[in-house]
């Protein structure tokens, strides 16, 4: 079992905390990880991305070749397509619909959308309308985390105990905060994929 | 024990569970983490372990030496570019040697992913002659600290254990070792001349170096970290070192490949296990992470064997490698890759919403735009983002302190007006000493430090001098009616164009400096 997960946002979106739980559910149920991250310059606001591979075979390299990802979670629509290349030909694209404009030539948001919308394996959601209704708007995360939740061929209870063990020492309202946005997310993705 | 720690987090775990007194640094990417994460541990607060950041890379640097003439373990942390500062401590403490275990940890950049070239450190190792290390992985990171300074213990000179970005920030599951307790106080005996390195003194320690080298080498073709891998496919033999064996290992098993290897992660590089594979096989591909060091060693050492690699064209001369490109050199047909969509377009970092140094740019350029052929010195530091749109308000960057320096030179040959920007944790790191020229020929340069009372780049950590940047720049003599302290909000702009409109037409040395929190602490 072999997965590699590409995790894209701008710098400041936090999409390390992803990663975080994703790691830690994979290691404490016996698998191999490995998570590459962008710190330094980049997080001023510029592109970055996380590279995140699973297995339950020893895992060399902490870096995704072209074409290997079997899934992109993207915190943005337009740094979703970045990373395309990436992707395996029956991959998965998992994207908030909030767009970060801090550039002057950023796409029209109809042309970006229909661009992604080409592709059939793929779940649009509004986490941060979804992380408010949760509670907060920062947890906008945990709402990605759920909407992949089903598809990273780890049990979803397992990234529940990750958020618990996570978020322990911010007390039991963050605790629980965080996993009704995860909730929340991997349902809006259940109902996405029902309609799509 | 398991933890799922950053290749950094893995050093600095490694080192304190290997009995370290005390850790010391300037923060530069790749390599902060390492530190911060001491600054954090329990243990290390519980133990007392030096972890306050020093003023630059030279400074850390002795007082490691100073934590390590006295005995104890001390591990000192850069960049790569931060080894240029330290380069005379470094130098010659591999000719004094050292009296406890001295690991010097330097992060390279291959691919410049933060900073302003890819110079690769095990250069500056096998300048100094001492052992370095090059770990694979975090696991290797982990085990290599006390490794290396049980090395450094053993031959009695500094050990450096070069990584780089893709190690320092990759995070992966690191099995802890049990802890061992730090070393007692133990400076060497007063009689001891080893570490006065007068010229009488300095040939002796230099011709022992250059004794130990055999022992070195010795030591490296035994290494646990330098394996020979068999394979029964001798039309091609590999030789990868540091992180790009896990590149190696990846397409060996994905392509099952049968090709000998040979993984290097200790040098001096082991001598023997080099030949035998040069004896065993065909033609040699070089994998190295940054220059082709080994490459150019090797490539005329055995004629009758062709090398390719970085040189020949194999592998990119620059920038990291990854799976992807490894493959190619190993001449493994890949399908051709997608390209990203047209329409994505680039985003580079840029300054936050709400900083300073905004502000003060905007001032700037208002004030100078007009100029023609103006020039603004600067540095490195967030600011440094003040080169692109939609500021284009400086024109230098080369390294920590150039801005005061250059401003000085150009002065000297004549600019007007000859301006610096440098940020306030860069002027204690390397700017105060050039503001010093500059008084002592009262120069016509103007100083903008623009103090935002952090080292903001880098992740925000103390800047060392906070709150005493006018009286730094008093006591080293600048005139009390050219220093000015203004706050660079937009309800200011006429009165501070006005304050640094002043200064530039002073003929004589200005400090202005522009002083507000960065907005991230």
């Amino acid at each position: 079992m072999d997965i590699n997960i590409i995790l894209a946002g701008v710098g400041g979106q936090g999409i390390l905390s992803i990663s975080a739980v994703i790691g830690v559910a994979a290691m404490e149920h016996g698998l191999d990880v490995k998570q590459s991250e962008v710190h330094g310059m980049s997080q001023r606001g510029g592109a970055v991305v996380s590279h995140l591979r699973i297995s339950d075979q020893p895992i060399f390299s902490s870096l995704i070749s072209m074409g290997e990802a079997d899934m992109i979670l993207s915190v943005e629509p337009m740094e979703l397509l970045r990373y395309k290349p990436y992707l395996k030909k029956d991959g998965f694209l998992i994207s908030n619909t909030k767009t970060v404009v801090n550039i002057p030539n950023y796409p029209e948001e109809q042309v970006l959308f229909a661009a992604i919308e080409k592709y059939p394996n793929r779940v649009l959601l509004d986490a941060e309308t979804l992380a408010k209704k949760a509670g907060n708007v920062r947890a906008a995360n945990m709402v990605m985390l759920g909407a992949a939740a089903d598809h990273l061929a780890l049990e979803p209870s397992y990234l529940e105990e990750a958020i618990k063990h996570i978020f322990e020492r911010k007390g039991e309202r963050i605790v629980q905060l965080n996993l009704d946005a995860f909730n929340a997310g991997r349902e809006a993705a259940n109902q996405y994929l029902a309609t799509v | 024990m398991k933890q799922f720690l950053l290749g950094n987090e893995a050093i600095a775990q490694g080192a304190l569970d290997a009995g370290l007194s005390g850790v010391y640094a300037y923060p530069g990417t790749p390599s902060t983490e390492i530190t911060e994460y001491i600054q954090r541990s329990k243990t290390a607060i519980e133990r007392n372990v030096h972890r306050k950041w020093s003023a630059n890379e030279k400074t850390a640097y002795e007082e490691a030496l100073g934590m390590v003439y006295a005995g104890k373990r001390a591990m000192v942390c850069m960049k790569h570019v931060g080894l240029n500062v330290a380069a005379d401590p470094f130098m010659n403490s591999a000719v004094s040697g050292v009296n406890g275990g001295l690991l010097v940890v330097v992060a390279d950049d291959p691919s410049m992913h933060s900073s302003q070239n890819e110079q690769d450190s095990r250069f500056f190792g096998k300048f100094a002659m001492i052992p370095i290390l090059e770990p694979s992985n975090q696991q290797e990171a982990y085990d290599m600290t006390r490794y290396g300074f049980e090395l450094s213990e053993k031959f009695k000179i500094p050990v450096m254990l070069r990584t780089t970005t893709r190690l320092s920030h990759a995070r992966a599951i690191v099995e802890l070792q049990e802890k061992i307790s730090e070393n007692q106080l133990n400076p060497p005996p007063t009689s001891c001349s080893d570490f006065v390195l007068l010229p009488s003194n300095a040939r002796g320690r230099y011709e022992h170096l250059l004794k130990l080298q055999e022992k070195l080498r010795e030591q490296s073709d035994q290494s646990p970290f330098n394996e020979y891998v068999e394979g029964s496919d001798h039309s091609l033999g590999i030789i990868a070192c540091g992180i790009a064996c896990n590149y190696l290992e990846e397409n060996v098993r994905k392509f099952n490949l049968k090709y000998p290897y040979l993984k290097i992660r200790e040098y001096p590089a082991p001598k023997h296990q080099i030949a035998r594979i040069f004896e065993e096989c065909e033609q040699i591909l070089m994998l190295e992470e940054g220059y082709p060091m080994l490459e150019e060693l090797i490539i005329g050492y055995f004629r009758k064997v062709k090398v390719i690699g970085r040189l020949s064209g194999e592998v990119p001369r620059t920038g990291e490698l990854n799976p992807f490109l490894v493959a190619r050199s190993l001449r493994i047909e890949l399908p051709e890759s997608e390209t990203t969509p047209e329409l994505v377009e680039n985003r580079p970092p840029r300054l936050c919403v709400g900083c300073g140094h905004a502000d003060l740019f905007n001032e700037l350029n208002v004030l100078t735009d007009h100029i023609l052929g103006r020039r603004i010195f600067s540095d490195i530091g967030c600011y440094t983002l003040g080169a692109l749109p939609p500021f284009r308000a400086i024109d230098t960057c080369i390294d920590m302190g150039a801005s005061i320096t250059m401003a000085k030179g150009a002065s000297d040959a004549g600019v007007h007006p000859a301006i610096a920007v440098i940020g306030d944790s860069t002027f204690t790191h390397s700017g105060i000493t050039g503001l010093l020229d500059a008084v002592y020929e009262n120069s016509n340069i103007t100083v903008i430090i623009s103090d935002n009372s952090t080292t903001a780049m880098t992740g925000g950590q103390h800047s060392i001098a906070t709150g005493k940047i006018a009286d730094i720049c008093r006591g080293i003599g600048v005139e009390e009616a050219h220093l000015k302290v203004i706050i660079p909000l937009k309800k200011n702009l006429d009165e501070n164009i006005a304050i640094i409109q002043k200064e530039i037409d002073h003929k004589g040395v200005s400090v202005v400096i522009a002083q507000r929190p960065c907005i991230q602490i």
